[in-house]
């Protein structure tokens, strides 16, 4: 039977977006306003010689390095990424300085007047070149077992190496940011994440306590990690151009500019060595990952340790080597994206299991099977699996759904049906949880619960999954339990809104503080409840060797992909996708079921025709026509079920969801296109001219 | 250049530079706020508005081509029975996440409608295929369209 908790409701923020009122930060009009302009490095790698810039008008200014009262970097997990470049640039797209002004025609006329002078040096564009030059920010290892003796004794070895492209959030309302410096405090309004991060690094840039300081989110349209760490990069900006000119500025970009500067997802490389024993089973695994961050590194050592965490998908490697390397180069800086570097491996290890059965001449889905985790198996970090692992279910119903084994069997060209499985570790990596410990309040006013948290709406759905938790658990209608304004000066910290952790880590927080306001309820009209996460003492991490629970549990899934290819453009038409999930227990079926949606189709985007090349550290396609995402006419039917599986300390037993069906959607696609052609798939995106190429040398 | 239209079944006599967006003038000059800008080249439909019950993309109209045109926004459409159709549909069927393509997709809709009251799947999917949406996938926006079209019998 199902939990009654997951029966869909109407989400709460919806008729405001219908109608068109909800306000987005470009919509917010502020008393006073200027606007704001960024210039940009023009070069990949330079040193800054000479900024001229014309006189100015009444009214116009010019913010850079020397108007930074405090630290010129923007916090993040490495701080350092200039808030405005000083004497070098290194990359395309860098800014230099802001150009703030009432009108923007005038902005622009003074923008182009600015004469910036160069010295070009040496620059680095790709992952080769980086690691020919040693140009590492990071690099991480951890094994597991006996590789290297499990590596001599193997019956065959197979070595192989696997590739995935750059991506481009696309959230649909560009970055935009407003900073009010009022009364002695800064107002940070804008299309955000993560509230306290923001908070932290203006601390940084202003050198104030957080007091003085209130990051307020507006209406956001979109985000999948590209409004993670880059809105902090903008608000250091605006708040020191507020300070100078003791008025509003606004910052909003237009698309080229925000495809231009913003943060994508690391292009990746990653190369194994597979040890087989006499049954053709994997036995060890070397794993080398490969991850170009661009020119800074910010987030991306964090990126890269779920990608590593995540490389063994959901499979028992019983012996374990696994590298991982962040590389430097001048391209536009890597950061958060949905799914934040596990997409990369675990594209990676589903193509070399499905690649590895097909050359054994073996149904890849039976060949997968018998590697599978299961309940009390290590994780690849040698930490446990601790929850029931429902995959036998979750393929069985989608075998029954789609009748993969069935359509594999027929195999005809230029159509072709792929299988993919694959894994999600739910909330932060490693301590990540219990070092940011976060904390929410619940409050009750007569008959009226406030809930107070830092989780964001940005279009996932939190807000109502969030308040129906709260209202589930008190049996009160959804219109008495409001959510608190995102504001820092109202809202206790629960961490920022990544990881899919909303749900599993925040919503478990508010079911336990409801749970105890419904005890108390008849107690006092006025009650208010905190709670602060703690971290379940049974996980272990050490953060050092890599070794332990690197997540609480796990979320799981299946993609069955069915797909056409056009024989004389070579274009990937996908027809079908058919997906079963276990997420726990589903907080609201129609709003996983969006996150589904969309998250299978930003997959198949990135699987097959979102192509962003960085040749010379520019990128070739900087707009919406170059840079083309799935459309209404692309994407295929999806059908999905749930499998439920109620985890013990999750609200009502979910897990995690939002970023899982990013994840399953590419290797189910890439599989199914190797179905058709009879070629294994290497890379991603899977153009036409690859698949042409490849097509060629099959004949 | 003096332009002469209608916006939102009120006549307005505006003094601009022709070659100014359409885009521009509805949010800076009449705050109407409902009209995304999402690419300024055509490419996205957030900017959709309906220029004599057609959808067009409001980023690519230069105001001079407006002289004499009935312009309609969601301040206005939102005021109609067919509006609450869609809405209701919208909330229904789950066509909604982070709202930004929203308001372009309800004009887009409206437009459709109009010319076909009763659109297959594939006629939806044509009709919308120049508003991108990074969200939602589409399908749950075609189901709520369809929905609407249902429930709205009679009224396009
Ligand atoms: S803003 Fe007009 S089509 Fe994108
Ligand atoms: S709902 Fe976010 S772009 Fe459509």
């Amino acid at each position: 039977m199902k939990n009654c908790i997951s029966k869909p409701i109407n989400r709460v923020d919806a008729p405001a977006k219908i109608s068109g009122k909800a306000k987005y930060i470009g919509d917010i009009h502020f008393e006073n306003q200027l606007f704001a302009k960024t210039v940009r490095s023009a070069r990949a790698k330079a040193k800054i010689v000479s900024i001229k810039t014309p006189t100015l008008p009444d009214d116009y200014y010019i913010i850079d390095k020397n108007d930074i009262p405090g630290i010129n970097r923007m916090r993040t997990v490495v701080s350092d990424h200039p808030i405005f470049a000083e004497d070098e640039v290194n990359y395309i797209g860098q800014p230099i300085l802001l150009v703030v002004g009432p009108e923007r025609e005038k902005i622009y006329e003074i923008v182009s007047q600015i004469k910036i002078k160069y010295k070009d040096e040496a620059a680095i564009y790709n992952l080769e070149e980086a690691e020919v030059k040693k140009a590492v920010f990071t690099e991480y290892s951890y094994s597991k077992g006996e590789p290297k003796a499990t590596f001599q004794h193997a019956e065959r070895i197979i070595e192989d190496e696997y590739r995935t492209g750059r991506q481009e959030h696309i959230y649909l309302e560009p970055q935009g940011i407003t900073g009010d410096y009022k009364d002695g405090c800064m107002y940070i309004y804008g299309s955000l994440q993560c509230p306290f991060y923001i908070e932290g690094a203006i601390q940084d840039v202003l050198g104030w306590d957080s007091d003085r300081i209130r990051i307020i989110q507006s209406t956001t349209g979109g985000a999948f990690g590209g409004k993670e760490e880059f809105p902090s990069l903008m608000a250091c900006q605006v708040a020191v151009a507020s300070i100078k000119t003791k008025r509003p500025v606004k910052m909003i970009y237009d698309r080229d500019e925000d495809i231009i500067c913003s943060t994508k997802r690391h292009p990746s490389i990653v190369r194994y060595k597979a040890g087989l024993n006499k049954n053709n089973e994997v036995v060890a695994l070397d794993i080398d990952i490969k991850f170009d961050a661009g020119a800074y590194s910010e987030l991306s050592p964090v990126v890269l340790q779920r990608g590593m965490f995540s490389a063994t998908g959901v499979y028992n490697f019983p012996n374990l080597k696994v590298r991982g390397r962040n590389f430097m180069t001048n391209n536009v800086p890597s950061g958060a994206f949905r799914g934040f570097g596990a997409p990369q491996t675990i594209f990676s290890t589903e193509m070399l299991m499905h690649n590895i059965a097909v050359k054994l001449g073996t149904n890849p889905l039976d060949y997968k099977i018998r590697h599978l985790l299961k309940r009390g198996y290590p994780t690849c970090t040698s930490g446990k699996i601790r929850d029931e692992v429902k995959l036998p279910e979750i393929i069985e119903k989608v075998e029954k759904m789609s009748w993969y084994r069935r359509k594999i069997g027929k195999h005809k060209k230029f159509k072709g049906v792929g299988l993919s499985l694959f894994l999600h570790g739910c909330g932060f990596t490693g301590k990540g949880e219990a070092t940011i410990k976060g904390k929410i309040i619940l409050k009750k006013n007569g008959d009226t619960v406030t809930l107070k948290v830092s989780s964001v709406e940005m279009g996932q759905g939190a807000e109502t999954c969030l308040r129906k938790i709260v209202a589930h658990t008190l049996s009160l209608p959804m219109k008495k339990v409001i959510c608190e304004t995102i504001d820092t000066g109202l809202i206790p910290n629960s961490g920022p809104t990544v990881a899919s952790r909303t749900i599993m880590i925040v919503g478990g927080l508010l079911r336990q503080a409801s749970l105890e306001l419904k005890d108390r309820w008849n107690d006092a009209n006025e009650i208010e409840i905190s709670k602060t996460y703690k971290h379940p003492d049974f996980l272990s991490w050490d953060d050092d060797k890599f070794e332990g629970d690197a997540y609480p549990t796990y979320s799981w899934g299946t993609n069955v992909a069915e797909i056409e290819i056009d024989p004389v453009t070579y274009e990937i038409d996908v027809k079908k996708i058919t997906a079963v999930y276990d997420v726990g227990v589903p907080i609201d079926e129609k709003t996983l079921e969006g996150q589904i949606q969309g998250g299978i189709v930003q997959g198949i985007g990135w699987a097959t025709i979102e192509v962003m090349n960085s040749p010379k550290g520019k990128l070739t396609q900087h707009n919406l026509t170059d840079y083309k995402i799935p459309t209404s006419m692309d994407v295929p039917e999806i059908e999905c079920e749930f499998i439920e599986n109620p985890y013990e300390f999750g609200p009502f037993g979910a897990k995690c969801a939002g970023e899982l069906p990013f994840v399953g959607a590419p290797p189910a696609v890439a599989a199914a296109v190797s179905n058709a052609m009879s070629v294994p798939i290497r890379n991603i995106p899977i153009t036409p001219e690859y698949l042409m190429e490849l097509d060629k040398h099959e004949d | 250049m003096k332009i002469e239209f209608v916006l939102n079944d009120k006549k307005q006599v505006i003094q601009v530079d022709p070659a100014s967006r359409l885009l521009d003038i509805l949010r800076d000059d009449f705050e109407l706020t409902s009209v995304k800008e999402g690419c300024g080249e055509g490419e996205c439909g957030a900017c959709v508005v309906l220029m004599d019950d057609k959808a067009v993309n409001s980023c690519l109209i230069p105001v001079g081509n407006i002289e004499g045109r009935h312009i309609v926004t969601m301040e206005s459409f939102r005021k109609t029975e067919r509006y609450k159709v869609i809405e209701e549909s919208f909330l229904e069927a789950g066509s909604v996440q982070c709202g930004f393509c929203t308001p372009g997709i309800v004009m887009s809709t409206e437009s459709l409608l109009r010319e076909n009251p009763k659109p297959g799947d594939n006629e939806i999917r044509d009709a919308l295929s120049g508003n991108l949406c990074r969200c939602t996938g589409y399908n749950m926006i075609i189901k709520g369209v369809k929905l609407a079209a249902t429930r709205g019998k009679g009224l396009w």
